[in-house]
């Protein structure tokens, strides 16, 4: 169900934390509507690539091209980039000073103006779709890991963003809370969001990942639609990941 | 005793006096050292060199000096430049004293905040100061409740100095007192009491705020 228009587009992308290269030349495309699954062990860099895509790092070298637009951190305005490319953490980053409903409502109201008897309209919404409609009023402190995810994707929801980042969204959690924020994300994907996702759930990226890329020491080694990435692997690299972990 | 409850009655009207004038002193010392503080801790975390150094020779030069001493060079100062109320002389002295603490009271509270906050304010589109405003300081001032009560008792008790300049707040009134009556343990052990009153208030205020506070812990 994958569109033409390319939401992502990374060339050349280099990043270095000191003498550390943890990304080295990456090339990577999202088109619009994809499920784009980053996967490699801890350290191949993914997280930072995804990181890099909303600029909380800032690449060292090399082009990223979000819809259309070439951005540089000299010449634009990254927290209009951001507006338009969620994020949704591996520890849920909600905060936890604001009931369930103001953690939603903060970036629309404060960063988009939008009012607020509008903004929590649409924040229940949101919460009534990942589950949690009962949930408005109580503090995050209050809520297990699964729903503390899940209230974290209807905060980046809010801001309506056409591009979702998910960096190991369940890596966190106990194992029987991973389900009901997959699900969340495999609906998310089913109504065409595009979604670039980092994590260890393989079951996932088979069954919901457009493409998936395998990652080793700051490169990417090899990609291709789930099937044929997870049954046909070509590189000695990736049949050695794939081997370790399924 | 019955000699301390007799003073303790008579000097009641004075002691009031010097009582109103120690929580009026308190009051603005330290709501101007609470936005010294802030000021202070934000230069310091700001990634601006210079601006840190401001901050730190500003730290240095309180934290390396008595207070009675900034006190008097300040007074003795400032009446030198401009003619200012006693009362004013000292609160900003006192102010000056205590924003270098809170300052760091603040900072460290600040950057106890984990770094994910900041992150997730960021990645929703939302500014550096908005985030700082709206999710880092809100925090930071919870987590730094039990030190700002902590440092506003060290306030409290060191506006005692500023009876040296001339204010005739608790210490002051028990001074003269003293001196006047010649019965100087009888009333230094009155102002004892009356310090004792007002900490004890505080205390109970800030254990009610951190009691409220918890709730969304």
């Amino acid at each position: 169900m994958s569109g033409n228009n390319e939401m992502i587009r990374v060339e050349k992308l280099n990043k270095s934390f000191g003498d550390l290269h943890v990304l080295k030349d990456i090339d990577l495309t999202v088109k619009e509507s994809d499920v784009v699954v980053l996967v490699g062990a801890s350290g191949s860099g993914k997280s930072t690539l995804l990181r890099c895509l909303n600029f909380l790092e800032i690449k060292n070298d090399g082009k990223i091209i979000i819809d259309g637009e070439q951005i540089e951190t000299k010449t634009h305005d990254l927290n209009k980039i951001r507006e338009k490319v969620g994020m949704v953490f591996q520890h849920f980053n909600l905060f936890p000073h604001k009931t369930v409903i103001e953690n939603v409502i903060e970036a629309p109201t404060q960063v988009k103006g939008i009012k607020k008897s509008q903004a929590i309209k649409e924040g229940k919404e949101l919460l009534d779709k990942v589950g949690l409609g009962d949930k408005y009023d109580v503090y995050p402190s209050t809520l297990s890991g699964g729903q503390k995810q899940r209230v974290a994707i209807a905060r980046a929801l809010a801001m309506k963003p056409d591009v979702m980042l998910f960096d190991e969204p369940t890596s966190a959690l106990d194992p029987e809370l991973v389900g009901e924020v997959l699900a969340t994300m495999k609906e998310l994907a089913d109504e065409g969001m595009t979604m670039v996702v980092v994590t260890h759930e393989m079951g996932f990226a088979r069954e919901v990942g457009d493409w998936v890329f395998y990652m080793h020491d700051g490169k990417i080694v090899e990609y291709g639609h789930p099937n044929e990435l997870f049954d046909n692997p070509k590189e000695e690299r990736t049949k050695a990941f794939l081997s370790s972990i399924l | 005793m019955s000699h301390l409850i007799e003073v303790f009655i008579d000097t009641y009207d004075l002691f009031l006096h010097g009582l109103w004038i120690t929580l009026q002193l308190s009051a603005a010392s330290l709501l101007i050292a609470f936005f010294i503080g802030l000021f202070f801790a934000i230069l310091k975390i700001s990634n601006f060199k210079v601006l840190e150094w401001i901050a730190d020779a500003y730290i240095w030069l309180v934290r390396g000096t008595p207070l009675i001493v900034q006190i008097f060079v300040l007074y003795y100062g400032l009446v030198e430049i401009v003619l200012i109320p006693m009362f004013w002389a000292g609160a900003i002295g006192l102010a000056f004293h205590s924003g270098a603490y809170i300052a760091e009271i603040i900072r460290g509270a600040i950057q106890s905040i984990d770094k994910g906050q900041t992150e997730a304010g960021r990645s929703l589109g939302m500014t550096k100061g908005q985030t700082m405003k709206r999710i880092i300081l809100p925090q930071a001032f919870r987590r730094a409740v039990p030190s700002l009560g902590n440092q506003f008792i060290i306030g409290i008790k060191d506006s005692s100095l500023v009876s040296f300049i001339g204010l005739q707040e608790i210490f002051g009134v028990a001074s003269s007192g003293g001196s006047n009556n010649f019965d100087y343990f009888t009333y230094y052990f009155i102002a004892a009491i009356y310090y004792l009153i007002i900490v004890l208030a505080l205390t109970l205020i800030v254990n009610h705020i951190e009691k409220r506070m918890a709730k969304s812990d």
